[in-house]
């Protein structure tokens, strides 16, 4: 809004003037968490060391124990974080320079807060939350790619969270039924498809309203597997919602690096497939003339069409391929984690993909980062649960749910969504 | 009767022009042509009744089907269908319909409770059907009046859920901690529930009006919030029942509770009139004050209204604040009027009742109050027929997404009832993206 560029287009790509009282706001926001840091976390830290521990149970290599004495640490990092706060506000740096020193800060938050919530306790498993955060968000990063596939051609797909629910239901009853935990990942897959086959038909067939028709079908979706399962599950439980489940797969030599390795490399098949999605979609997307194509259609379809570019059937496609993703990481909410399915098991993850989704500016890097972020809030909130945290659970489930409201508030800039995002097609 | 089609026909989510005819004026439609005309046009072309009434139809017939094939008898049946064709067709038949009359049964009239009755029974369990419909239909109505009222304004409330909450946190506070006379309590309950709801929808429209935050995202994640900010709260002393383990609170105080409309007998209150009230206001603001001629501008059109000089920013916080303080007097509703006191779960299904219904009034008052009866009684007629069939009662959840889907896609119904060409227009909500 109102930016004010006289430069070239280089020197703005660098330097992105923000305005001085946005400036303000920003850098005393900054220099307020610092005031918490220091003084809530810090002086108010309860009597006792913060240890947080890094080695699982099992694992080849030892990390030491880090062992925090909560008050000066805690105030230290405040008064780095309201200088930086102070700075941010007084110059003019670059968009580099903001970044950095807003991540600072944040970290800075973090840290603090965790060795005030772990003063005293028990020691705080750090590899454990970060497996839990990763294996968390994958339902999250997969939905939120499924949203860039569909919005990056021009389709708002607010059915996420439906099509992650019957991807769970599918995959466990078929996985269930059958004994076959890879037909149940297909038959996921293919729940996930059911629903991006109604969203397509009624978007770009009928020209419905896609917010509209998101927010119905994901009550369709809640329907129809609640009435199945009270018709079918609950009856024949057995035989019909009692799936195996994956076991975690260890990738040799990498799952035996200390920390990263239990994080990243030992994991059940459905975090590779999410890794292999992630580069899939990063690189289709922009580096590929499918993904010219595909932006092409969701910004100017007009324009595509004129040069040869079926918009309708590249519009079908990338629906489809994301009622595939929303499906996968549906099926990994039943026989990716918990087995059985249960009623909205789904809870609202397929709304905050869309968040994350919008958070990492309709980018497929971003939007998985903005997934892990709230993975990390969910995966804090159960650790800080276990190890007796001084801040009631409830509160802390609320977690992921602010931090979207104080994501999309705009805190770290506002995104632009592709242009024709949202608008049917018609040809001329 | 008339007038509710008029009405119905030609209130548009999002009008192309600012200037609908004002509800209760039959004349609101045509003009030259006669009455006849107007209603074979109606049938022909699909106006937005009829398409209504259609879509209900198919999606009763879709429904009926899903619980024909997903019932164990039947589908034995259908293995024996070469054997024994008749039986397959009929079992099918008998499930299906078993199960509409038993939601009919609980949502309109019982033929046994009105022969009962004219042998000595009470005549209170023949209109029971109706007093359920109503009491299921009244918060229903609120919480969709406040989505109806921002998708005047251009805006997505999907938070009907977090402001039902917070109206109905402040109206149940008031109504187990504060000691009010008799009138007096009720009145201040409910109007503390208003208060409560508008907080929570208020946010929202600030956000989106100070940040561009999308009210899409901020209000899901609100309604979030919201449930674990009442769960947590039923833990605390000053909202728990004193010597229940539970996370409930104390019963709200016999001045704070709605006052039933016919007797006792029937749960029917006072809720279901201060719905109808709430719609009657909404039409008021809607079409006779200058802030309604505002939201219905940025509405239709932000940036016309913006040159015009009015600024959509304010209109959306009033738009937001106004429409939470209805889902907040849903809440109250609930509270006062039926449950009697604060649980985890109490805000239901509300959220998604809100939002279909509001789609399928178009956004207008009247059409949401008759969408949300329709649902009403869905709804109370399903739990009786989940009571008296075993048939879960989800199937409504599909039957109303199908309803909200087949009604928001008009030319599909064109090509199915063979409906011919709408004259001018369109019925078809107008379709848009995140930029709002």
């Amino acid at each position: 809004m109102g930016r004010l560029t006289v430069a070239s287009p280089a020197l703005i790509a660098m330097r992105r003037s923000i305005t001085v009282e946005r400036r303000v706001v920003m850098g005393g926001l900054l220099f307020l968490l610092g005031l918490v840091d220091a003084l809530v976390f810090g002086y108010l830290a309860p009597k006792g060391h913060a240890v947080f521990t890094f080695t699982p149970t099992g694992a080849a290599v030892r990390v030491p124990n880090l062992s925090i004495t909560p008050r000066p640490v805690d105030i230290g990092l405040g008064v780095v974080s309201c200088v930086l706060g102070g700075l941010y506000a007084a110059l003019d740096m670059m968009t580099v320079a903001r970044r950095i020193v807003a991540t600072v800060c944040a970290l800075a938050l973090l840290v603090s807060f965790l060795c005030w919530a772990g003063a005293g306790r028990i020691p705080l498993p750090f590899v454990s939350l970060l497996a839990t955060t990763v294996n968390s968000s994958i339902p999250l990063m997969l939905g939120a790619l499924a949203g860039c596939l569909c919005e990056r051609a021009g389709v708002i797909n607010v059915a996420i969270e439906g099509q992650l629910l019957t991807g769970a239901f599918g995959a466990a009853v078929v996985a269930s039924a059958f004994g076959s935990l890879w037909l149940g990942l297909v038959s996921g897959a293919a729940c996930g498809v059911f629903i991006a086959l109604m969203l397509g038909y009624f978007a770009i067939r009928y020209r419905v309203d896609q917010i509209v028709l998101g927010i119905v079908l994901d009550l369709f979706a809640a329907g129809i597997t609640g009435y199945l399962y009270d018709a079918a599950l609950v009856p024949f439980a057995n035989r019909l919602n009692s799936p195996p489940t994956f076991n975690a797969l260890k990738i040799p030599l990498l799952g035996d690096i200390p920390i990263i390795g239990p994080v990243l490399f030992d994991s059940t098949i459905f975090l590779y497939i999410t890794y292999a999605v992630i580069v899939l979609v990063q690189v289709g997307l922009f580096s590929t003339r499918w993904g010219l194509r595909v932006r092409a259609v969701g910004e100017h379809p007009t324009a595509a069409d004129t040069v040869g570019i079926n918009v309708l059937a590249t519009r079908w496609r990338n629906v489809i391929l994301g009622g595939v993703l929303a499906g996968i990481g549906g099926a990994y909410l039943t026989i990716g984690s918990v087995g059985s399915f249960g009623k909205t098991m789904s809870s609202g993850l397929g709304f905050i993909a869309l968040a994350a989704m919008i958070f990492g500016r309709w980018n497929p890097l971003g939007a998985c980062a903005a997934a892990l972020l709230f993975g990390f809030m969910t995966a804090l909130s159960s650790v800080l649960g276990t190890i007796g945290s001084p801040i009631p659970s409830d509160i802390l489930l609320m977690f992921p749910y602010i931090a979207t409201i104080v994501a999309v508030a705009g805190l770290v800039g506002r995104g632009r969504p592709p242009k024709a995002d949202g608008q049917p097609y018609e040809k001329a | 009767m008339t007038g509710d089609v008029a009405v119905a026909t030609g209130d548009e989510v999002r009008p192309p022009q600012g200037s609908e005819p004002p509800a209760g004026q039959a004349g609101g439609g045509p003009g030259e042509r006669g009455f006849t005309q107007v209603l074979i046009d109606a049938v022909t072309r699909g106006n937005s009744v009829v398409v209504t009434i259609a879509a209900f139809v198919l999606a009763i017939v879709v429904g009926g089907l899903i619980i024909a094939f997903t019932n164990t008898t039947v589908l034995h049946a259908w293995g024996n269908l070469f054997s024994a064709p008749g039986k397959a067709f009929a079992a099918a038949w008998d499930t299906a319909s078993g199960a509409y009359t038993a939601m009919f049964e609980g949502a309109i009239v019982n033929p046994h409770a009105v022969s009962a009755a004219f042998h000595g029974g009470p005549i209170s369990a023949v209109f029971n059907p109706l007093s359920e419909t109503a009491v299921t239909a009244t918060p229903i109505i609120l919480s969709g009046l406040g989505v109806a009222l921002a998708f005047r304004a251009g805006l997505f409330n999907i938070g009907a859920a977090s402001q039902f909450i917070g109206g109905a946190m402040i109206a149940g506070w008031i109504g187990f901690a504060v000691h009010l006379p008799i009138v007096l309590h009720v009145v201040v309950a409910v109007i503390g529930g208003f208060v409560g709801g508008a907080a929570v929808g208020g946010f929202a429209g600030f956000l989106k009006a100070r940040t561009g935050a999308h009210e899409v995202i901020t209000t899901i994640m609100l309604n979030y919030v919201m449930e674990y900010l009442l769960i947590y709260l039923l833990g605390l002393t000053v909202f728990r029942r004193p010597g229940n383990p539970n996370p409930i609170s104390p019963t709200i105080a016999k001045n704070a509770q709605l006052p039933h409309l016919f007797g006792a007998n029937l749960r029917v209150n006072a809720g279901f009139l201060i719905a109808l009230a709430a719609a009657a206001a909404v039409w008021l603001m809607l079409y006779r004050t200058t802030t309604g001629f505002q939201l219905r501008t940025v509405g239709s059109n932000p940036r016309a209204a913006r040159s015009a000089g009015m600024r959509p920013e304010r209109s959306w916080i009033i738009v937001m604040l106004v429409a939470g303080g209805l889902a907040g007097l849903a809440g109250a509703s609930v509270v006062q009027g039926t449950n009697f006191d604060l649980a985890p779960l109490i805000w239901g299904t509300y959220n998604v009742y809100a939002i279909t219904v509001a789609l399928l009034g178009r956004a207008s008052p009247v059409g949401t109050v008759l969408a949300g009866l329709l649902f009403g009684a869905l709804r109370a007629g399903g739990v009786t027929m989940q009571a008296s069939t075993q048939i879960p009662v989800d199937i409504v959840t599909v039957i109303q997404a199908l309803i909200v889907l087949f009604v928001a896609a008009p030319p599909l119904m064109r090509a199915i009832f063979r409906f011919r060409a709408p004259r001018s227009g369109g019925e078809q909500l107008e379709a848009r993206g995140w930029g709002g």
